[in-house]
């Protein structure tokens, strides 16, 4: 699981696409068909509240993987349909909105929040897991990660509002540093809870990050 | 030239400190009341940096009110709305106006407090804030960079003795000391058998203990701390001493438990002192240190 999204409310979409009349709409075949937010399903739906508001929907098709090379040749292959549209709605994480932007020069809009790269930890419930710092710290902190896993992404331990083993910002959430110390003294590892982190580079691919693996 | 504080610290004696909750707005009228009824009973005076989250006006501006007027200040200062640059920045004007001792705080987290939405920073936390200071000290900042005139600070932390689980936050306090806490500040203590737990733990260390005494005005607040605040664990003997009072006479009783905690405290020699947090009563700490026999 990668890219966990919500969709947007209805009327939020609606005021977005308010200029156009002939929209083609775009789903995504793995993360937001897994969330259920941009499968087939809810592509059906969002077809319809469309037709409902008395707009044209020229075509739709879900995506196997919205945000890769693929998605050239499906919107190829749908090149009538969506010439006709004044515009794409797209239901994937903003991976798939950017990558079907670059292709169609078309208004492209978002019918989805993206809200996180995170794990399915039970069915419907999702958890960050990583913010993408370039620097990872896994291997000392019992492959907890504390920037998402921690409120205030501390590294040298529990704040003061950490309370039976509960986060200062939500009774419902774990503190981190609960978890990453439970987990280490299993290992036999406490000495890395011990040990001092200093200031995290927050650089270390200054924004726009790009780079090239070749 | 080591600070007023610090020298108290030192020299042994039972220390006092409370602290200023700074207004929200400009009219500074009542915080220079509370300054100038407080700053001559307490050896020094933190101010707090938006509490809760709340925005206010500055601990620094605080502060140096307190200079201003020949008290002694503790600068609190959390990293919830600084980068590591406005941190060395902020602690760059307060050395060079007179302000010679910093508590440093993580500082709470953004969503509990009067602006939810604010990007909440922690680009450092209050472990690297201490090594922060020390670097400065040395001369240099934490770029690397040599500094025209470095700083000299009494630093300080917190530590909260009653947290569960208990060792992941003794981890961090040893942490603090290893990066040069002179100083703590504890989380209210209300349970005098439990802290003394904890002090003879803590003693192994050469760092000066303050414990803190948050003045408990009702039952219903002292309830609302003991199941809300994390750390904080009022006995129920406490809580039925306060129910009992007679109808408007509860903060007085508060000031009497808080005067006889400080009291048993320096009897027993428990630790180095205390500070006491009037939590906007700051005008009954003179009562508190009166109840106190202090
Ligand atoms: S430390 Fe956390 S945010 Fe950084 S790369 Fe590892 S998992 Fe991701
Ligand atoms: S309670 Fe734990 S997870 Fe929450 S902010 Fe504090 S240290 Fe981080």
């Amino acid at each position: 699981m990668k890219s966990i999204t919500r969709q947007k409310p209805f009327d939020e979409v609606k005021q977005l696409s308010e200029s156009f009349n002939r929209i083609f709409l775009v789903g995504c075949g793995t993360c937001a068909t897994v969330t259920k937010t941009g499968g087939i399903d809810e592509v059906r739906v969002m077809k319809e509240s469309l037709q409902d508001e008395g707009k044209l929907v020229t075509g739709w098709v879900v995506i196997p993987t919205a945000c890769d090379e693929m998605t050239a040749e499906v919107a190829g292959e749908n090149a009538r349909a969506v010439q006709d549209a004044q515009c794409i709605i797209v239901m994937a994480c903003a991976l798939g909105v950017q990558r079907i932007d670059s292709y169609l020069n078309k208004p492209v809009i978002p019918a989805l929040d993206t809200l996180f790269i995170g794990l399915e930890k039970s069915p419907g419930q999702y958890v960050e897991a990583c913010a993408q710092c370039g620097q990872c710290i896994l291997g000392e902190t019992a492959g907890i990660c504390p920037l998402t896993a921690c409120h205030k992404g501390l590294l040298n331990g529990p704040c003061g509002g950490t309370n039976k083993g509960k986060c200062e910002v939500d009774k419902e959430k774990d503190c981190a540093f609960t978890l990453i110390y439970e987990r280490l003294k299993e290992q036999g590892r406490l000495d890395l809870m011990r040990k001092y982190h200093p200031p995290k580079n927050y650089q270390v691919i200054p924004r726009p990050r790009m780079t090239s693996l070749l | 030239m080591v600070s007023k504080f610090k020298q108290a610290l030192d020299s042994g004696k039972f220390v006092i400190t409370s602290e200023i909750g700074p207004p929200k707005g400009t009219d500074l009228e009542k915080m220079n009341h509370h300054i100038a009824l407080l700053k001559d009973k307490v050896d020094a005076l933190n101010v707090t940096d938006h509490q809760s989250s709340v925005m206010r006006f500055p601990s620094i501006g605080g502060c140096l009110a307190i200079q201003e007027m020949n008290g002694e200040a503790v600068l609190q200062m959390t990293c919830r709305d600084r980068n590591r640059i406005a941190l060395q920045a902020d602690l760059l004007l307060a050395y060079s106006k007179g302000v010679r001792n910093v508590l440093c705080l993580t500082g709470d987290a953004v969503p509990v407090g009067d602006h939810g939405a604010a990007k909440g920073i922690f680009d450092l936390d209050s472990v690297q804030l201490l090594h922060l200071i020390r670097q400065l000290e040395a001369g240099t900042d934490l770029g690397g960079n040599k500094l025209e005139g470095a700083v000299q600070f009494c630093a300080g932390a917190t530590v909260t003795p009653e947290a569960e689980p208990l060792e992941p936050q003794l981890i961090k306090f040893e942490k603090k000391i290893e990066a040069g806490a002179e100083f703590f500040q504890t989380q209210a203590i209300y349970d005098l058998e439990r802290f003394a737990k904890f002090m003879e733990y803590a003693r192994q260390f050469s760092v000066k203990i303050l414990a803190g005494i948050v003045l408990l005005s009702s039952a219903r607040m002292a309830k609302f701390m003991t199941e809300n605040v994390p750390g904080i664990f009022v006995p129920q003997n406490l809580i039925d001493e306060l129910a009992k009072a007679p109808k408007g006479g509860a903060l007085k009783k508060g000031i009497e438990i808080a005067g006889r905690t400080i009291a048993a405290i320096k009897k027993e020699s428990l630790c180095d002192g205390v500070h006491i947090m009037a939590i906007n009563r700051e005008e009954v700490v003179p009562d508190i240190l009166a109840a106190a026999g202090l």
